[in-house]
């Protein structure tokens, strides 16, 4: 029978949240740009120029259908390259975290992008007529009253797609680089405890991602509440 | 930039003695299919399974099967690979685990436990997909079924669900879709599915760009046909007069 040996968590404990200060940091980055940048996809996607919808479509489309260990694998091979000949850096400058950035951000502005689009489809065409009535451009509408009315019911959405994201920041193990969970890994590994640390990461994903579903999901019922009145 | 194009690479004799880089390549598609398949079948019984209980009346039983869905979809797939692959072996008892590592070679090993930790995973999420689609069902049909005197399996078996299956099709599709991109994360743990076979391919070629640009283009190519022939399976089992019906 295996015999459990915790002993070298609490030693570890403050690598571990560095790792953890990792993750949150690729997490908080890749929601504001996934956000920012899926909107301005799903507008593309909506507007009436054809190149526009054309492109935001293959766009999302392609990054859909890759997996994200494949589109990991490719920004940790390509944005170094680029941002060493660009930037002119130091070849041993550690751009990994910088690498998984950008490739998180443009990975799941595609899943923002579709989620935001639903959204801003969701907004009854009633509202963009009155606007327009009112003397408003197409820019002042999107801006003043049909963003601002899907972000509300999109929020819920919103917050399920970034626990979903912070999940697969693990996913940069591929590189190495040291989140929480290569943090839990690499004690593990240097211990001999890996069924320890596998099991402690486990179990300290689950309370983070379930603590915060169930807050969105008390949210999203009080916002149901709210429309229903 | 100075990069060397090199498209002949793939025709060249592998390093390993036989074959060439493409058959690696092939290599590699094959097992990423046969994982998927194999753990999409497990993951829809098990989850059809798992969606019934949460509709049941009763507490314990629905509260299982909540409690199963919670945990798999909270904890990150790497994480649950690592445990199926590095834990359980460790700690399953009677000898189980002894048995797993010492009887089976290792690439089954890695084979099971990627083949094991896909199903589950996402047999949650049919779960949760199979349950809407039976509450999406009107109550009526449940008490129909129970006044013409059907017990409640027979209600489940006969009534709700071939009405429910043929509802959360169009869900289930991107779930399957989703399985094929989520089995490139077993790669971790050596599986040599199509993503290591790139990273491998990358190793011995030194043609990265070319590595990466055919398996990307292979994972499309799944995910094509995959939904070339989903879309033809939504089309027969779509329920007219619902949304999206003829």
């Amino acid at each position: 029978m295996y015999e459990f040996d915790w002993s070298s968590i609490p030693g570890a404990l403050p690598f571990l949240w560095e790792g953890m200060k990792v993750s949150l940091e690729i997490t908080l980055t890749a929601v504001v740009f996934g956000i920012v940048w899926g909107t301005a996809l799903a507008m593309m996607r909506l507007s009436s120029v054809k190149p526009l919808a054309f492109f935001a479509a293959s766009y999302v489309n392609l990054f859909r259908a890759i997996p994200l260990v494949m589109v990991l694998l490719w920004f940790f091979l390509i944005v170094p390259q680029l941002l060493k000949s660009f930037l002119s850096l130091d070849p041993n400058t550690d751009v990994r975290l910088t690498s998984a950035m950008v490739g998180f951000a443009l990975f799941e502005s595609a899943y923002y992008s579709e989620i935001i689009r639903a959204g801003i489809q969701s907004v009854p065409k009633g509202q963009v007529a009155a606007a327009s009535a009112l003397g408003m451009s197409y820019a002042q509408a999107m801006r003043l009253v049909v963003l601002p009315q899907a972000f509300r019911n999109m929020v819920p959405l919103l917050l399920t797609q970034a626990i979903v994201l912070f999940q697969d920041t693990s996913l940069v193990y591929v590189s190495a680089l040291a989140d929480f969970f290569g943090a839990a890994y690499k004690v593990g590994d240097r211990d001999g405890r890996l069924v320890e640390l596998l099991l402690f990461a486990g179990a300290v994903y689950f309370a983070i991602c379930f603590a915060a579903s169930q807050l969105v999901r008390r949210y999203q019922k009080k916002l149901n509440a709210h429309v229903a009145h | 930039m100075s990069y060397q194009w090199n498209w002949g690479i793939f025709t060249a004799p592998a390093a390993s003695g036989d074959g060439t880089y493409l058959g690696w390549m092939l290599d590699g598609l094959q097992v990423t299919i046969a994982l998927s398949l194999s753990a999409w079948v497990i993951a829809l019984a098990l989850g059809s399974l798992m969606g019934v209980l949460r509709t049941v009346p009763g507490k314990w039983l629905s509260g299982i099967a909540a409690t199963y869905v919670e945990v798999f979809r909270n904890i990150p797939l790497l994480v649950q690979l690592f445990i199926w692959y590095f834990v359980l072996p460790e700690v399953l008892p009677f000898g189980l685990g002894e048995r797993f590592k010492q009887d089976l070679d290792p690439l089954t090993q890695q084979f099971v436990s990627a083949m094991l930790c896909l199903a589950f995973f996402t047999s949650a999420r049919v779960c949760e997909q199979v349950r809407s689609g039976i509450n999406a069902l009107p109550r009526g049909q449940k008490n129909a079924g129970l006044a013409l005197g059907f017990t409640l399996p027979q209600t489940y078996r006969h009534v709700l669900l071939p009405m429910a299956f043929r509802l959360v099709v169009p869900p289930l599709t991107s779930e399957f879709l989703n399985i094929f991109k989520n089995s490139a994360v077993c790669s971790t743990i050596g599986l040599l599915e199509l993503a290591a076979q790139g990273r491998q391919l990358v190793d011995y070629t030194a043609q990265p760009y070319e590595s990466f640009i055919a398996v990307t283009v292979l994972y499309l190519l799944i995910n094509v046909v995959v939904m070339t022939l989903m879309r033809v399976v939504e089309n027969k089992t779509r329920v007219p007069g619902y949304l999206g019906g003829k």
